[in-house]
């Protein structure tokens, strides 16, 4: 990983990103919500506010540091959730073969076919904007392709020697399931999962620019969808957010690559 | 041949059947009572209205007995009523799904052809500088939203330099018929098809480079330029023919994500196509009509996978039909 420049140029971005996240409201406590200045102050002119105002007078450089939460955060917990959600039901449908394959697969099958993001649309949109209906329907948007790798990896590894050996001994189904197949499949599910953040980030991203956000949490696609009707006037509003967007996104999906080259080269030509 | 587009239509159906049951259940899972929405929707909330809506569509039967309604409506093409728009929810989309075809289909095919080219030319001369500014930006294309790209296309080629029109889907009040109309819907066109291919285009690109540096070292290129063949004819001809069906599966899998797209790209450059219409019944929450449209977006990704299917088995000989 450490090898490949991509890998440690995202290594790089990422960790600024998290360091944004995690340190930038201690050292800026400035609320992002609250007026500092006049509206539409251009950016570069003041040392207190350096990337300028929005239409209400507020900080965009505030906006941006605390929109890196909202977005890391989001993008990190929904792909826990959606691993949560497709390992167990690609290991089983993988260990278990048969009947239980087809039901699992043809389930899984099905939420591949359904547009992703018209469904996490319409999933926000009625169970009402906040930060867990964003998670939930990211999860569930983005869970199949787990389900669907894992099912590979574990129906290769079902007919190694040392699970053959497990079984002999007698261990449970879940012992061998938890403790002899899964750690060895776990390579190319990080992979997935450092690449998921990068697309969990654009989705959460794009719902919220739709105004389908945590209406008390500033986040970057808001920033962008609260800007877009200055654009005219106001350039700095709806640039500099989304280049926060592109940056982390980028970042993440160097990891992604640099994570693949090293963890796996069978995996890279697969893409997504 | 037959038989395939046969079972894979009625696999389509099937899963079209699932949706459609999905879109039942999540309509009931809207907050408030079906009835008293619509009611408030029409304007007027006394209980005799709201007991009509009720016995209208069927809320005072027993659950199955609705499901069962739902699918009966949908298999004649209705979607329900929208009491915002005051309109039949089939006939909204309907009038707005040419918008969309268009600007989906123009996308893609701007996308496929220059991701192509693009990934061929950066395998063509791996290494070069050529190679890593393609990549480069394509990494970056990639990891851009949509929405962005859109706000950036506007601020650039409208606000910056007067080249392009920033929304709509022609020039309002300007009337005009024949080629001067055609011209003035591509000029509207360009800026929402480029934003929403842009992603794409950098897809299929990483995937044609990858693809094709793979296909290359195999044995029967080596055969082939063994024979004597020319350069040109074993990248066109063996390589990039070989080297297109990840990028063929891959534009199947993408179907829906081009769909999500186009809600975005339609939202920001108001092209009135159904995901302009479903941001309208966002704004508005009108579940009626944003079900419908998601059944609507559902049912075109079906019908893309079909295509992609027969285009793959088309693509690839060694692929028999009977599968």
């Amino acid at each position: 990983m450490l090898k490949s420049p991509s890998g440690v140029a995202g290594l790089v971005i990422l960790l600024l990103a998290v360091s944004v996240a995690v340190f930038g409201p201690l050292l800026f406590p400035n609320s992002p919500w609250r007026m500092v200045q006049r509206p539409f102050l251009p950016p570069f002119t003041l040392s207190t506010v350096p990337l300028g105002t929005d239409a209400l007078g507020r900080d965009v450089f505030a906006g941006m540091i605390f929109g890196a939460r909202v977005s890391l955060l989001v993008g990190l917990v929904s792909t826990l959730v959606a691993l949560v959600v497709g390992v167990p039901i690609g290991a089983m449908a993988g260990y278990f073969g048969g009947k239980v394959d087809d039901a699992l697969m043809r389930f899984t099958e099905f939420f591949q076919t359904i547009p992703s993001f018209a469904l996490a649309i319409v999933l926000v949109a009625i169970l009402q904007p906040s930060i867990y209906s964003i998670v939930a329907s990211i999860a569930v948007v983005s869970w199949p392709p787990v389900a669907r790798l894992v099912r590979g990896e574990v129906l290769s590894l079902r007919t190694r020697e040392y699970v053959q050996a497990a079984v002999v001994t007698g261990q449970s189904n879940t012992w061998i399931i938890l403790r002899e197949i899964l750690p060895n499949a776990l390579s190319p599910v990080i992979v997935l999962a450092s690449l998921m953040v990068a697309t969990a980030i654009l989705l959460e991203s794009s719902l919220s620019f739709l105004g389908l956000g945590d209406p008390n949490l500033i986040s970057w696609g808001y920033m962008v969808g609260a800007g877009r009707t200055v654009i005219r006037q106001a350039w700095w509003i709806t640039v500099f957010p989304g280049v926060a967007i592109l940056i982390s996104v980028l970042g993440l999906n160097l990891i992604g690559e640099g994570l693949n080259d090293a963890l796996n080269p069978r995996l890279s030509r697969e893409g997504r | 041949m037959l038989s395939f587009v046969a079972q894979r239509v009625v696999k389509g159906v099937i899963v079209l059947l699932a949706i459609i049951v999905l879109n039942f259940f999540l309509i009931r899972l809207a907050p408030g009572d079906p009835a008293v929405v619509m009611a408030g929707e029409a304007g007027a909330s006394d209980q005799v209205f709201v007991k009509q809506l009720r016995e209208k569509f069927g809320l005072d039967k027993p659950l199955p007995e609705q499901l069962f309604i739902y699918v009966k409506g949908i298999a004649t093409l209705d979607l329900g009523f929208s009491f915002r728009q005051q309109a039949p929810v089939s006939k909204l989309i309907l009038e707005r799904l040419p918008a969309t075809l268009l600007l989906t289909l123009t996308a893609f095919a701007i996308s496929l052809a220059l991701g192509v080219l693009f990934g061929t030319f950066a395998a063509r001369f791996a290494g070069t500088f050529l190679d890593t500014a393609i990549t480069i930006f394509a990494l970056i294309f990639y990891a851009m939203p949509i929405f962005w790209v859109a706000l950036m296309g506007i601020l650039l080629f409208s606000v910056t330099v007067d080249w392009l029109p920033s929304f709509g889907y022609e020039t309002v009040g300007a009337n005009l018929t024949g080629l001067a109309h055609v011209v003035d819907v591509a000029r509207h066109l360009i800026m929402p098809a480029m934003t929403l291919g842009l992603f794409f285009m950098a897809t299929y690109t990483r995937m044609t480079r990858a693809s094709m540096l793979e296909v290359k070292r195999l044995d029967f290129v080596k055969t082939a330029r063994a024979k004597g063949l020319s350069d040109a004819v074993i990248q066109r001809r063996h390589v990039l023919r070989n080297a297109l069906l990840p990028v063929v599966t891959l534009a199947g899998v993408h179907a829906g994500t081009l769909i999500g797209g186009a809600v975005i790209t339609e939202t920001v450059f108001a092209w009135p196509g159904i995901g302009r219409l479903m941001y309208d019944a966002l704004l508005q929450r009108d579940y009626n009509l944003l079900l419908g449209v998601f059944v609507t977006c559902s049912v075109m990704v079906l019908i893309f996978n079909l295509i992609t299917d027969l285009v793959y088995r088309l693509v690839d000989p060694r692929i028999e039909f009977a599968a």
